[in-house]
């Protein structure tokens, strides 16, 4: 079997978010970046572990982006993973990078994708359900568990207060979020093995060049006004104030 | 020309978030002078419902009425939407950016080749550009499409309907490049959780955390939720310890919530936690500490100990809702 993970570099869940004074982009300077969190605990983890498991599975790592996404690659390599791809284009919309993954996959064949559900910072959520639509595979979304018994895969997807269980043979692209596995720490040997991985640069296509939307610009949103304290003992005041002021209840 | 929107049913009984896309639809439509087409795939048992979409703002309901499409699948969905969208020369389709609609949307833009915009909480604005949350509801971007063809996606909770009482003309529409032969996944089971309000449709949700101190402790969670007719959620360390579900996660690597009211009880408010609920209306935070950073995104907030303070709030709401 051959599994490629998706992978997206995302500014640390507590960096302080900014954009540049013309609000056109968001100011990088002092950021940490780390593996979007679906990606490495859900989707890079559950695929490692598949990989135990039948270990003549070839895995890959792909991720859209400029020469400082190569760090985050390398760290995902550390958790696992045979070689790594990263396709040379700085993309802004959810097209770019399904265009960019699709070519790739087109050449090297795949069985089976993994993404994440969405990124932490642009929240698309949009990725998985391209790449498919562009490859013609079918797609399970907002996964839970995945597994493989050589044949078919069985998957547990979320819907609606509840779940849906469902079979479906490969090729597939799955989205990966909470539930799929537990988050594992890379350690010493799988950093020094992560080093010498063969990672390597992949021109963007052609149709991947221009991206669908534009972003005007980017806004904090306004702050709170203050929160309203009330005394404890006091809980009918804050009855009275859901209802006559917030009108909530 | 007309809007498209995808009206998702599970058994005759539309999604509350699919009702919310087509009052949301009518809106878009009224400004340009069109009208809003719903999109109905699988049998239905309550054919009245179909009508009834008019309520909600669709002049026309297209019915694809297989059973074959009763179960929920992207690509098979999107096949049937894009010869529809083909055929009535559309340029624009709406979905709720919900479970189903966000596997949906991608799938159709890519296979109908349109762009893409998922997530959004506005009306265009005289840029013709949409809002849309990112970093988590950290930040708000402006963005525009660029393509003749769109597929959108709205965030649930974003817009109340108001029903009117007109009823939609319900057609039947057969497509006639897909069939049941081009299904590739097939739906084992599903399970729901029963007798619970689903979070992401709850407008009140009540939420846990640490400070509760064990799975012991939920009762008065769940008694409050009860009274006030609410959702349950959690903190990431309560659902990672077992206390709670996995899909009670809030935040920002787990479920993102904006209900009308969110009630926070025993939760610091780490910016991973605040980054799935900065969405609600209000926000009720319930603390023994007053430096817990969640006070700063409330509304409201009572600084004392939640055993004590909770079951009173229960006594409270009850009395208000003449409950004994
Ligand atoms: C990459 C990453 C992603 C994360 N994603 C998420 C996420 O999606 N969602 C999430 O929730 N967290 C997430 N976290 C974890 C987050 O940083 C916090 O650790 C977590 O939210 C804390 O949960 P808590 O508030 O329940 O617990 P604590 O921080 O332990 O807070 C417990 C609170 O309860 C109060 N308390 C104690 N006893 C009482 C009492 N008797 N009455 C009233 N109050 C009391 C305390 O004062 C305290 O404020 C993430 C962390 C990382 C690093």
């Amino acid at each position: 079997m051959k599994i490629l993970v998706c992978i997206s570099k995302t500014a640390d869940t507590t960096a302080k978010i900014a954009f540049t004074p013309d609000q056109k982009s968001f100011l990088e300077t002092g950021v940490q970046f780390i593996i979007n969190p679906y990606d490495e605990w859900y989707a890079l983890v559950r695929a490692v572990e598949l990989k135990e498991q039948y270990p003549d599975t070839v895995l890959h790592l792909i991720t859209v982006g400029g020469a400082d996404a190569e760090p985050i690659l390398r760290k995902a390599l550390a958790i696992g993973g045979d070689a790594a791809f990263r396709v040379d284009l700085q993309p802004i919309s959810i097209e770019q990078v399904a265009l960019s993954i699709a070519a790739h996959v087109k050449q090297e064949g795949y069985d089976l994708i993994f993404t994440g559900k969405e990124t932490i910072d642009y929240n698309g959520s949009g990725v998985g359900g391209y790449l498919a639509g562009l490859l013609d595979w079918p797609f399970v979304s907002l996964a839970t568990r995945f597994d493989y018994n050589g044949q078919t895969a069985t998957v547990e997807r979320e819907i609606e207060g509840g779940r849906e269980i469902c079979e479906a043979s490969l090729p597939l692209v799955v989205s990966c979020q909470k539930g799929m596995a537990e988050q594992r720490i890379p350690n010493m040997r799988g950093i020094m093995a992560a080093r010498t991985k063969p990672l390597q640069v992949l021109a963007a296509p052609p149709e991947a060049q221009q991206p669908a939307i534009s972003i005007d610009h980017f806004a904090l949103p306004p702050k709170k006004s203050g929160v309203h304290l009330i005394e404890p003992g006091n809980e009918e005041e804050l009855v009275r104030l859901l209802h006559e002021e917030a009108k909530v209840i | 020309m007309a809007i498209f929107v995808f009206a998702d049913q599970h058994q005759g009984t539309f999604k509350k978030a699919a009702l919310e896309t087509l009052f949301y639809a009518s809106q878009l439509a009224s400004s340009r002078q069109q009208e809003v087409v719903a999109v109905v795939m699988g049998e239905i048992n309550q054919p009245r419902a179909l009508a009834d979409l008019g309520k909600y703002g669709a002049r026309r309901v297209l019915h694809v009425d297989a059973a074959w499409l009763n179960d929920f699948d992207a690509r098979l969905y999107a096949l049937v939407l894009k010869e529809m969208l083909n055929q009535y020369a559309a340029d624009r389709c709406l979905m709720p950016h919900d479970f189903n609609g966000r596997a949906l949307a991608p799938y159709l833009a890519a296979q109908w080749q349109a762009g893409l915009l998922t997530g959004i909480v506005s009306l265009p604005d005289d840029k013709d550009c949409y809002q849309k949350q990112v970093f988590s509801g950290k930040a708000t971007a402006w963005i525009k499409l660029q393509t003749e063809r769109q597929v959108l996606t709205l965030l649930p909770n974003t817009f109340t309907p108001q029903p009117g009482d007109s009823q939609a003309q319900v057609e039947r529409w057969q497509p006639t490049q897909v069939s049941a032969q081009q299904k590739r996944i097939q739906l084992k089971e599903v399970q729901t959780t029963q007798g619970r309000v689903p979070l992401t449709e709850a407008s009140i949700i009540v939420s846990g955390g640490r400070g509760l101190k064990g799975p012991e402790n939920w009762g008065m969670i769940e008694q409050l939720a009860e009274v006030l007719g609410a959702a349950t959620a959690c903190s990431r360390p309560v659902a990672d310890a077992g206390w709670r579900p996995h899909h009670e996660h809030v935040g920002q690597t787990g479920l993102t919530v904006r209900p009308n009211l969110y009630i926070a009880i025993g939760i610091s408010g780490a910016i991973q936690h605040l980054a799935g609920v900065n969405g609600s209306k209000y926000i009720v935070v319930i603390n023994k500490d007053p430096e817990a950073p969640f006070f700063q995104a409330a509304d409201y907030g009572i600084v004392g100990d939640a055993f004590e303070v909770v079951p009173r709030l229960i006594e409270a709401i009850k009395k208000y809702k003449g409950i004994s």
